[in-house]
């Protein structure tokens, strides 16, 4: 029963959060795509929290060595995610005044 | 620091990465929600260093430094034409780490060092992850391979692809169920990930270059599902919002491209559209002496004498990399006071909104990148539509009803309806969807054969005479 009320509870966040991402990202115009993708792309990068945790506790060589790569991994993904997006997003300009 | 402090955080990090969404909606607030998502991200990170159960961090710093170069190398050296790559890259990376994180995870958990007990929860969450992950890295590889041209971009039918795909499924299948009945060792979920990673590369090989759009999306929505299934393995509140808010905006981005060519997800992933292409002789003869084509000394005059004017851009405007001397003409012809606006179709390009970054960058102002709808009733009251690189997006034969056509009912922009029509390209080859455009002989076009580049070089060499 405890662990069945564990899992409602993580699906309880995951539903809500989809009902939150579908109103808000249904509002991005197309003329943004691109950068919502590659932003949204970069905050998938997250999992980078969850191999922290699984690299420092270095309970064997053989988790060390994954959380290791893990990181490196999802660390590219994070930096290079919101950079490129900076990139882009410093791109767009309105009609000159 | 206590778990409920550290929650706290990640909720602060949570909201930051809505209001960073949110910001997307407008060019002016952009820059500043990606901030806020970056923000987010790293009180996510410092928050996190602080658990105790790290118990070393030499470690982590060379997997932080390593990633982070990686990262700013690609994210600085990457040309605009480029960025379908790169993401597709990021996006692997992030597929891959949520696989190998909860695979180690596991391995942990196997040993009593992560959860006292290994629940159900946790090993259909580790599955879900390793299977994704898996996917995601391996199809974003055979992406950006075929992106750049490592791999050919047609669809790469192997015969008996159908049966292997559903072979590779049956098989992660079962070792997924293996798992959760028998959670004592981690030998399915090793077996599993290589399977899911092969599946990956048999599902994008049959997809065409052009329907990468659709892949990018797809897989960007693996890979936030991966991490909202690494989060319920951790039970980490943080990931489960991120990984299903990236969830939905690749979900929506997939939806968005395959309405905008009016086929079904199933249509572009399985039915390898764009492996049969016309040949150039059949095509030469459907278009047999009743193609004109002018000089760019024509086009020049033309559009001199134009009020309106409206440029389509399609991908082979990034191929000729012909971005900059486009805003070139469009400076000049408003300088002559010709109203110049951009018609972008949903999947010109490689990548949903790809063009409107290429015209950014050539400073071309995003007013003037209109979308299909809002243009498509003007093309009446327009003098002259320029088509640059750009073929089955303003292909007229989309409209008929014959549903054998790839392209059968996509909306296409309305350059047909201009008074006249300029279409820039090297020769009469088809495009993507591999049947000929009748607009190229229609009675108001005229072919400006050549590089895109050179022809919009030459055409705003000529203007600059009058």
């Amino acid at each position: 029963m405890e662990e069945l009320s564990i899992f409602v509870k993580a699906l309880t966040i995951f539903v809500l959060a989809l009902f939150v991402g579908f109103e808000v990202i249904r509002k991005v115009p197309p003329l943004l795509h691109t950068p919502l993708m590659s932003g949204a792309n970069a905050i998938s990068g997250i999992t980078l929290v969850g191999t922290l945790v699984t690299a420092g506790q270095q309970l064997t060589l053989f988790t060390t060595i994954l959380g290791v790569v893990a990181v490196a991994m999802a660390t590219a993904n994070v930096v290079g995610g919101f950079l490129v997006t900076h990139r882009m997003l410093g791109m767009f300009r309105g009609r000159k005044a | 620091m206590s778990q409920a402090f550290i929650d706290l955080f990640y909720l602060l990090a949570a909201a930051l990465f809505i209001l960073g969404l949110r910001d997307m909606s407008h060019p002016r607030r952009a820059v500043r929600g990606n901030l806020f998502g970056s923000a987010g991200m790293l009180v996510a990170i410092v928050v996190t260093l602080l658990d105790h159960r790290i118990v070393s961090f030499e470690i982590i710093i060379v997997g932080l430094v390593s990633g982070a170069l990686i990262g700013a190398i690609m994210a600085y050296r990457v040309p605009m034409t480029g960025i379908p790559q790169v993401v597709a890259v990021f996006n692997g990376f992030g597929g891959g780490a949520s696989a190998l994180a909860v695979g180690a995870a596991l391995e942990e958990a196997l040993k009593g060092g992560f959860v006292e007990e290994i629940s159900v929860q946790f090993t259909i969450s580790s599955v879900a992850a390793g299977l994704i992950g898996g996917v995601a890295l391996t199809g974003s590889a055979i992406a950006f391979g075929k992106l750049q041209g490592l791999i050919p971009e047609r669809p790469i039918l192997l015969p008996g692809r159908h049966v292997i795909n559903v072979v590779l499924a049956l098989i992660c299948l079962g070792l997924s169920v293996w798992l959760i009945l028998d959670p004592t060792s981690s030998v399915p979920f090793w077996l599993l990930v290589p399977a899911a990673a092969v599946l990956g590369i048999f599902l994008v090989l049959p997809i065409g270059g052009a329907d990468m759009p659709v892949v990018i999306a797809l897989l960007n929505s693996y890979s936030g599902l991966a991490a909202a299934g690494h989060g319920w393995v951790l039970n980490n509140s943080v990931l489960i919002i991120a990984g299903s808010l990236v969830g939905t905006a690749g979900f929506i981005l997939t939806v968005l491209m395959c309405r905008a060519m009016n086929r079904s997800l199933t249509n572009v992933i399985f039915a390898g559209v764009g492996a049969e292409v016309a040949t150039t002789a059949e095509t030469e003869d459907i278009y047999a002496g009743r193609v004109k084509s002018a000089s760019p000394d024509d086009v020049a005059l033309l559009m001199d004498g134009s009020r309106r004017v409206v440029i389509v851009p399609g991908y082979g405007m990034a191929a000729a990399q012909a971005q900059y001397v486009v805003g070139d003409l469009v400076a000049l012809l408003e300088d002559r006071g010709v109203e110049v606006e951009f018609a972008i179709h949903p999947v010109a390009g490689r990548m949903p909104g790809h063009m409107n970054v290429l015209l950014a960058e050539a400073d071309v102002p995003y007013e003037k990148l209109k979308e299909m709808d809002e243009v498509n009733s003007t093309f009446q009251q327009t003098d002259v539509a320029l088509v640059i690189g750009a073929n089955d997006v303003v292909n007229p034969m989309a409209r008929e009803a014959d549903p054998s056509l790839p392209i059968a009912g996509m909306p296409i922009i309305n350059v047909d309806e201009a008074q006249s029509v300029i279409v820039v390209k090297r020769s009469l080859s088809p495009g993507f969807a591999g049947i000929p455009n009748p607009l190229f002989v229609a009675d108001n076009t005229l072919m400006l054969f050549g590089d895109g580049r050179d022809m919009i070089q030459a055409l705003v060499a000529a203007l600059k005479e009058f």
